[in-house]
């Protein structure tokens, strides 16, 4: 079998290779794999809460295993391997190395991540991503749960070693002519977020192995019933994961600061401004996990403490924003399909950090928390920013990775479906929290506010669903009978496509 | 970049402001509504999957549903015999998770007569999405 990209190449070639941009082209076709795959469960998802009763769901347990899967199929199977490949095909070119520097470990790093997902995947555990205890220790069933213990644990140690490469190839292989502060943005987004991975995922690889050891009856760390704490999972838990929405944020903006000065043909604003605000995230990002737990019972010294750390990590946010307007001013702004999706991800940043600057304000956290307001509000990020910036990137990096051109209508049509089907889709969420419909639920009461924005917000889901059906016909025609792409410069930008040094996979 | 940057700086300030106000305004009410009144009732909520249960004061016990009086303060005392859940009453704004293990505390005054949801707001198990109560405040 064959897979025919810039040259065709036998299959098993590029399944063994460890050279940056094989590795990246894994990357890249398991997470958009898992993007489809997330999505239809979100799909299912949308259709049984349609109305009240059940729809197209029979039992209460495959909701709730549906709606684990999702979250955990996004969040490590799509999110975190698709900024991989972006960073696998172009850090080291940015720093001009001809690998990275570990290119076994490398590929090791990709090739835990199908075991994983497969534990994920046929153990469909049913307690959401989060698998707060007590109930993932006492009452979720196996051996489902242990099947996401252990695919989990896979995840965390790719992200790792991946982690690993990143900051030593960025920081010990770059050229011996480029300084630190002369390295691009995107290369910077990888440095800053692998620095996150590093100090924040051990925790979540201990939280996990203290579940598992829980669940075999061998402690009671988060037990009550044997002298144990739930609260002390959730602190383990939120240390490494809300750094972890920064590692998945950071990256997105990083390809959005490639996008942005080329398209709008000037160079960035401020390259140092970016850095500062990468430095100054990465920092913050560790001071603010608990106001996930505004509502576990905390002090009022403890919320004001995480309050005020959460409202630290904003400014750095509003930096990156306002380079990416202050570099789009004044310029001669093509609005190719990669632009519309980095600038339609920048407004919905924004307002995705506003609700979260709702959420932190102590008191209004108690009417937004663990409803649809939540739902709507991270989906704006993981959805409207990151997929946004991910997506615009994939169409930018699609005459590199294949050497033709996608079909820019189309892409434009998908582009115009996914940002109206958002809006309708995660703004209605904000609304349906705040008349108070809790989230993880299969099926509600005839309220009859909840049911009009639940059939709209379904409608808005399959808006998007359309889109990105348009998006998978495109990726695969256009992959197999696309234009060829004039690869100076595919969009005719009127500058070089890419960095001046060249690939050279050793394959082709 | 030799351009200068004083638009940024005072972008940055504002927003910088902006957050101040916010966190001001936030630290000073939820510092007035973290301690119940003194002569507020106390109610012992009992949560487990998958219904609520409520005893009052004089020993009165109830389940599924929750009578009290308007415009008299009550403090809820939330326990859990399993897992986590939440008790909310979303009309009220009256929210915090019952863990077993520990009594959470968390206290409201309705002003309002009438009847109100009371519904989990933490992931349970197979009836979380229809753990609720009803609550009746009587008025006068």
């Amino acid at each position: 079998m064959v897979l025919e990209l810039a040259r065709a190449r036998p299959v098993w070639q590029i399944m063994f290779s460890t050279h940056h941009t094989d590795v990246g082209l894994l990357y890249l076709i398991f997470s958009l794999l898992a993007m489809f795959v997330g999505g239809a469960m979100a799909i299912a998802l949308r259709l049984e809460l349609f109305a009240p009763g059940a729809q197209v769901i029979g039992d209460a347990m495959d909701f709730n295993r549906l709606f684990t899967a999702h979250g955990t199929t996004m969040i490590f199977l799509f999110l975190l391997p698709s900024a991989s490949a972006v960073g696998n095909y172009l850090v080291p070119i940015m720093v001009r190395y001809k690998d990275m520097a570990y290119p076994k470990l490398n590929a090791i790093a990709f090739w835990l991540i199908p075991p994983g997902a497969a534990l994920v995947w046929l153990g469909m555990a049913d307690f959401g991503w989060y698998a707060n205890p007590p109930y993932s220790v006492i009452s979720a069933p196996a051996p489902a749960a242990e099947m996401w213990i252990f695919g989990l644990k896979l995840l965390g140690v790719s992200s790792i070693l991946g982690s690993i490469n990143f900051i030593v190839t960025i920081l010990k292989c770059k050229h011996p002519d480029m300084s630190i502060g002369k390295v691009p943005l995107l290369a910077w987004s990888f440095l800053s977020s692998s620095i996150i991975v590093l100090a924040a995922m051990p925790t979540f690889a201990a939280a996990l192995l203290m579940l598992l050891t829980d669940r075999l009856g061998a402690s009671g760390f988060f037990n009550p019933a044997v002298g144990g704490d739930p609260i002390a999972y959730s602190h383990l838990f939120w240390f490494t994961f809300h750094p972890e929405v920064y590692v998945l944020v950071i990256p997105a903006i990083g390809m959005m600061y490639e996008i942005i000065p080329r398209f709008s043909r000037r160079p960035i604003f401020s390259h140092s401004s970016g850095v500062a605000a990468f430095v100054i995230l990465s920092i913050v990002a560790f001071a603010s996990w608990a106001h996930h737990m505004f509502a576990t019972g905390m002090s009022f010294t403890e919320k004001t403490v995480f309050m005020v750390g959460t409202l630290a990590a904003v400014p750095a946010s509003a930096m990156h924003v306002f380079n990416f307007l202050a570099t789009m001013w004044n310029g001669r702004i093509k609005f190719a399909t990669p632009m519309m999706w980095a600038v339609g991800g920048i407004a919905l940043f924004f307002a995705a950090g506003a609700g979260g600057v709702v959420n932190t304000a102590m008191p209004l956290d108690f009417i937004t928390h663990d409803s649809y307001w939540v739902v709507g509000h991270f989906h704006l990020f993981v959805f409207g920013t990151i997929a946004f910036g991910t997506i615009g990137f994939v169409y930018y990096l699609f005459p590199y990775v294949t050497g033709r051109m996608y079909n820019e209508k189309l892409g434009v049509v998908h582009f115009i479906l996914a940002f109206v089907g958002a809006c309708i889709t995660f703004f209605t969420q904000h609304i349906l929290g705040l008349f108070g419909m809790p989230r993880r639920i299969y099926d509600y009461p005839d309220i009859p506010e909840w049911v009009a924005m639940n059939a709209l917000i379904s409608i808005g889901a399959m808006i998007i669903l359309v889109g990105m059906v348009i998006f998978l016909g495109n990726l695969i025609y256009s992959t197999a009978k696309g234009k060829p792409a004039n690869m100076e410069d595919p969009f005719g930008l009127g500058g070089k496509y890419y960095y001046p040094y060249e690939q050279r996979n050793p394959h082709h | 970049m030799a351009h200068s940057n004083w638009a940024e700086w005072i972008y940055v300030a504002v927003v910088v402001a902006l957050l101040v106000y916010v966190g001001a305004e936030a630290w000073n009410i939820e510092r007035i509504i973290d301690h119940a009144p003194e002569d507020a009732e106390i109610i012992k909520v009992t949560a487990q999957q998958w219904f609520w249960s409520f005893e009052h004061e004089d020993g009165t016990k109830e389940v599924g549903e929750l009578h009290l009086k308007k415009d008299h303060a009550y403090k809820f005392e939330l326990e859990s015999k399993d897992v986590i859940h939440n008790f909310n009453i979303p009309e009220y704004v009256v929210l915090l998770d019952a863990v077993p293990g520990r009594i959470n505390t968390v206290w409201f005054s309705p002003t309002e007569a009438g009847e109100f949801d009371i519904q989990c707001r933490e992931y349970c198990g197979l009836i979380h999405y229809n753990m609720r109560a009803k609550l009746f405040v009587e008025g006068a």
